[in-house]
């Protein structure tokens, strides 16, 4: 095989040219990689110039390059945030001790599930969103989901790089698996339900970004408080780019119902779908689904696994060093209200076993942020109308609710009634042909679907009128 | 909170069930294949205090898994295939549940484990002897106990998901041991090569398919779109292979009930055959049987006629059923005085009978004898002192004989006014085997050789000096010394350490070589029974107790 000149085609910050184990597994593992690519990423516009953001640096400022790139062409980098030297294991029972610059053996097993449960997400919503491009509501959007697609392949390679360089022959397999599992394939799923789910019109893709990838923010954050260095560093350099996916399914979801708003408004009966637009109670269909399945990706309210990550110092909570000042969570505890013979108990559990719930809760927060805005935007057209987050029981399959059966405020009700409600307050198939049948792509530059509003502005001080794909 | 039931506000433990009772199997027979789904329910603890989450089990789980074996043998006996599986998604069995031990007082844990290893010998002795042959269909994670209840089977299927994995991941996770057969049947039955089952049982979460056939974990699996057609080809396979169903009909087992009274510190159980009168006071117990008092079944269909009431049959449930609630519900009582009452002819017609049956065709006569070994070797594996009292009017013949030499010592009344025998039957030579393959004759006369072949040679009555000469008894006290002798040797076994003896009698029980059975209740237990009273295991910062806890164990590193 002839060797790859890594310095161009590998944009890199952790030597890989001087690298020989990483350079021998990527040799193998990169042209599977791109084949890979070639089969599940963006279905059938890999050759057309997309304007995308590539890193090339971890430097604060100046760490991206846009410019027109072939996809298949994309300069899938590997970068560390920058390292402290001085930096300690932060939290848990190893509080104090130098960060681990190599993995410890004891947490070898741990530590890569952790990696490969995070790395699993990042090809996968790549697969789940692959045909999307071809129903974009404008140029402008189209750039956006390749521009997401290129990043999540990134964020995989960030995890393979882990995997690679401190994981021996099992990290090695591991990574190949990365590539083997398919998005809601029913041998070889992805490993995180959410990521199963077709995600196949426009208001998914925003609901996903708005969620799924606030979900990876705030696991990316936890991780980026690992006393595992490497891990530390990668999280916080894909966090950078995760910023964006997170403010394309936000303003996304705005944009939508800011249009839902007008359409409303306009319509003389106040019916949107007569005006060929989205209602706002779809909308808010789409988002109870999408959060109520994302809330599930935090795993279970009293989790021992949890416990050993904190314990371990793997895992953190978000913003541990800045928003606590006690760091072994040991001898505090929170109460978790448990669902038990059809009554809410409310148990009192050791810190450490419901760090997933204390990491769910932040997210709550930072998802009732979003939607506070977007209530806002609907009122400034001039609507009353309040959009909402279902209660954290409602429509959950992981942990202690799973089982039960809660309408939207969180009151327990029968699986019969729930049932009946169902369409109410979550997307119905027919709400999806409707989707469908109104979702066509618009690539005409500066033009937009009539069921979205344009952007408040363009990418990287563009106009929305920009080219951003040349088809 | 300790799950001891000799703790007084806990009702007893009961062995009684049946499928339609059951709350954590289904059990589902097609003609020649059966399937038992594990869908635990989580809400059905045996004992208040834990959740039975992801497929885990408890005691509850386990009595309802024996039930089923059970019945599948006397209940469908022209069942050749049986597919054990999981009902819940991704997860086959995540083995025993963690609170549940880790809230369990030593002695249950021990008595739990024994029972689940006894259950996991009958699976395979099921395969072995009665072509009932048992394959794990693991369609989800199996860690822990559930991958030691794949290995009792005959054959494991994993499915090929990318997730789903076989684990051992008690060493790691949580300082304790496989013990119900986990490590033992690694080697010495799959073959699994000792370095390979070394990075196995060391690593918690496991091998997923395409490794775990690599290391010979499993023998075979396919994806999920493949996966029931796999299993449905594999088990219609076995079928063929074993001949086909012959449409044997089976007996209905009928439950087993018993009278409880209590009178001050006497307590009497009474089923039918058998009698266990229990002196709380002295911690000792009188457990007599009653021979047959009918006639022996003289045809196959006879015996079908009679079913579960069939003397070989009955009596033998009710003494498994009598030393199953020695075990769990009275573990005080340390001595158990072995008595039978009733007729040598009696004993040694139906024993014959049975043969004869066996010899002839009948499956039915064959499960009673199988069944038969098994009550005895779980006699053998009780941790109670055993002494067997032959007097005047026993029946200590045949399959009633090996009782008086599975226990540790045998007293023989040599009394000139009353005759007082026992009587050599055909079972002797091979019929019931122990744990270890061979009878307990052997075992007995296991430096006689020359001593064993005239044994052998030999039928019917032998009397007690006789008996005492040819190293059939321990003693044979005379009239004027019997009463005082036994008296002796009943006050001297309570009052030694109840410890020092379960290691002394299972040491001494098992003369000769060992094998994967006698590995497993001798070695592989042993040490898990030493390591579960270990601070590294159950001390306050040990690995169970710390497990799900927000606090890594802390250990002792003095290697002992
Ligand atoms: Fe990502
Ligand atoms: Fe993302």
């Amino acid at each position: 095989m002839a060797s790859i000149d890594y310095q161009s085609k590998i944009p890199n910050n952790v030597n890989l040219s001087d690298d020989r184990r990483l350079q021998r597994a990527l040799e193998h593992w990169q042209p599977r990689y791109l084949q890979w690519w070639q089969e599940m990423g963006p279905d059938g516009i890999q050759e057309k110039d997309v304007y995308l953001r590539t890193a090339v640096s971890a430097d604060k400022d100046g760490w991206a390059h846009f410019d027109y790139v072939k996809m298949p062409d994309y300069r899938w980098g590997i970068f560390l945030s920058e390292r402290d030297p001085e930096r300690k294991v932060n939290f848990g029972d190893h509080i104090g001790q130098p960060a681990w610059q190599e993995v410890p053996g004891e947490f070898r097993n741990t530590l890569r599930r952790i990696i490969v449960t995070q790395g699993d997400t990042e090809p996968a919503s790549v697969e789940q969103q692959r045909q999307l491009w071809k129903t974009a509501p404008s140029l402008y959007d189209m750039r956006n989901v390749c521009q997401v697609n290129v990043e999540e392949g990134r964020h995989l390679w960030a995890m393979v790089y882990l995997l690679h360089s401190y994981f021996g022959a099992e990290g090695r397999d591991e990574a190949e698996e990365l590539l083997a599992r398919r998005s809601g394939d029913a041998d070889k799923p992805r490993i995180l339900d959410a990521f199963n789910q077709p995600c196949d019109d426009w208001l998914s893709f925003y609901c996903f970004t708005m969620f799924a990838d606030r979900d990876g923010k705030f696991q990316l954050h936890s991780l980026s408080e690992s006393g595992f260095d490497p891990l530390s560093r990668t999280c916080k350099f894909m966090l950078t780019e995760e910023a964006h996916h997170m403010f394309v399914g936000d303003t996304g979801l705005e944009r939508v119902l800011r249009r839902s708003a007008q359409l409303t408004l306009l319509d003389p009966s106040g019916d949107a779908r007569a005006q060929g637009g989205i209602d706002l109670a779809t909308v808010q269909k789409f988002i109870n689904f999408w959060f109520s399945y994302c809330l599930d990706l935090f795993g279970s309210e009293i989790s021992s696994n949890a416990a050993d990550f904190f314990a371990a110092g793997l895992k953190g909570r978000f913003m541990e060093e800045k928003n606590y000042t006690e760091h072994t969570a040991l001898g505090q505890e929170k109460l978790v209200t448990l669902f038990k013979d059809g009554k809410f108990v409310d148990e009192s559990v050791a810190l450490r076993n419901a760090m997933n719930e204390v990491l769910r809760d932040d997210y709550i927060d930072d998802c009732a942020n979003a939607v506070r805005r977007w209530s806002k935007a609907v009122k400034d057209e001039g609507l009353d109308f309040e959009v909402t987050l279902p209660s954290r029981r409602f429509h959950r399959h992981q942990g202690v609710y799973n089982g039960s059966f809660f309408d939207l405020q969180g009151n327990p009700i029968s699986e019969a009634e729930f049932n009946a409600r169902k369409a109410d307050w979550l997307p119905s198939d027919a709400d999806k042909a409707y989707l469908r049948s109104i979702m066509h792509g618009v690539y005409e530059q500066g033009k937009v679907a009539n069921w979205i509003a344009p952007p408040r502005r363009g990418i990287n001080g563009q106009e929305f009128q920009y080219e951003y794909v040349k088809l | 909170m300790a799950h001891d039931s000799a703790h007084l506000d806990l009702p007893p433990v009961t062995f009684d069930t049946s499928p339609e009772r059951y709350h954590h199997w289904k059990l589902a027979v097609d003609g020649a294949v059966a399937t038992l789904t594990m869908q635990v329910d989580r809400d059905a603890p045996l004992r208040p205090g834990y959740d039975l989450k992801m497929n885990s089990y408890d005691l509850g789980v386990d009595i309802e898994l024996a039930d089923a074996v059970r019945r599948l043998r006397f209940e469908h006996p022209q069942v050749r295939c049986i597919v054990v599986t999981g009902g819940v998604p991704k997860m086959f069995c995540a083995g025993a549940n963690i609170k549940m031990l880790a809230g369990s007082a030593h002695g249950f844990k021990v008595n739990f484990c024994k029972f689940t290893n006894e259950t996991r010998c009958e699976i395979e002795d099921a395969t072995t002897h009665s072509s009932q042959r048992y394959i794990a269909a693991l369609n989800g994670t199996a860690a822990g106990g559930g991958y030691e209840l794949a290995e009792a089977c005959a054959e494991i299927y994993l499915i090929d998901d990318g997730f789903s994995a076989v684990s051992l991941p008690e060493v790691p996770l949580l300082g304790v041991l496989p013990g119900t057969g986990g490590l033992t049947r690694l080697v010495d039955k799959r073959k699994v090569r000792r370095d390979v089952a070394d990075l196995f049982c060391t690593k918690a979460e496991g091998f997923r398919l395409r490794d775990a056939l690599k290391m010979r974990l499993v023998d075979g699996g396919w994806p999920k779109s493949k996966w029931d057609q796999g299993i449905a080809e594999r088990s219609q396979k076995i079928v063929a292979d074993a001949g086909g169903n012959q449409g044997e009909q089976g007996i209905a087992l009928t439950p087993v009930a018993r009278t409880q009274v209590r009178d001050g510190e006497i307590e009497t159980l009474t089923w039918p055959n058998v009698t266990l009168r229990i002196l709380h006071d002295k911690r000792w117990c009188e457990l007599t049987l009653r021979g047959p008092s009918e006639a022996a079944p003289a045809s196959a269909a006879g015996l079908q006629a009679q079913g579960a009431t069939a003397w070989s049959l009955q009596a033998f449930r009710e003494l498994d059923a009598a030393l199953l609630d020695l075990r769990f519900n009275y573990p005080k009582i340390g001595l158990i005085l072995l008595r039978t009452v009733g007729t040598a002819e009696g004993v040694l017609g139906h024993d014959a009978a049975i043969a004869q049956l066996r010899a002839d065709g009948s499956w039915l006569a064959r499960e009673i004898q199988l069944f038969q070994s098994r009550v005895l070797r779980r006699l053998d594996n009780m941790s109670r002192s055993m002494f067997a009292l032959i007097e005047p009017g026993s029946c200590f013949a045949g399959t009633l004989l090996e009782i008086a030499w599975s226990a540790d010592r045998a007293y023989m009344l040599d009394d000139p006014d009353a005759a007082n025998s026992i009587a050599l039957g055909q079972v002797h030579a091979g019929t019931h085997a122990a744990h270890n393959g061979m009878t307990r004759l052997q075992i007995r006369l296991y430096g006689d050789p020359d001593g064993l072949a005239k044994i052998l040679a030999m039928h019917g009555a032998v009397d007690a000096p006789t008996a005492e000469q040819l190293g059939l008894v321990t003693r044979a006290p005379d009239d004027i010394d019997w009463e005082d002798e036994v008296r002796l040797a009943i006050e001297e076994r309570v009052s030694f350490s109840p410890d020092a003896l379960t290691g002394m009698e299972q040491n001494l029980r098992f003369a000769g070589p060992e094998n994967c059975d006698t590995k497993l209740f001798g070695r592989l237990t042993a040490w898990q029974n030493w390591i579960f009273q270990r601070p590294n295991a159950v001390g306050e910062r040990g690995a169970l107790p710390m497990y799900g806890h927000p606090q890594a164990p802390v250990f002792d590193w003095n290697r002992t």
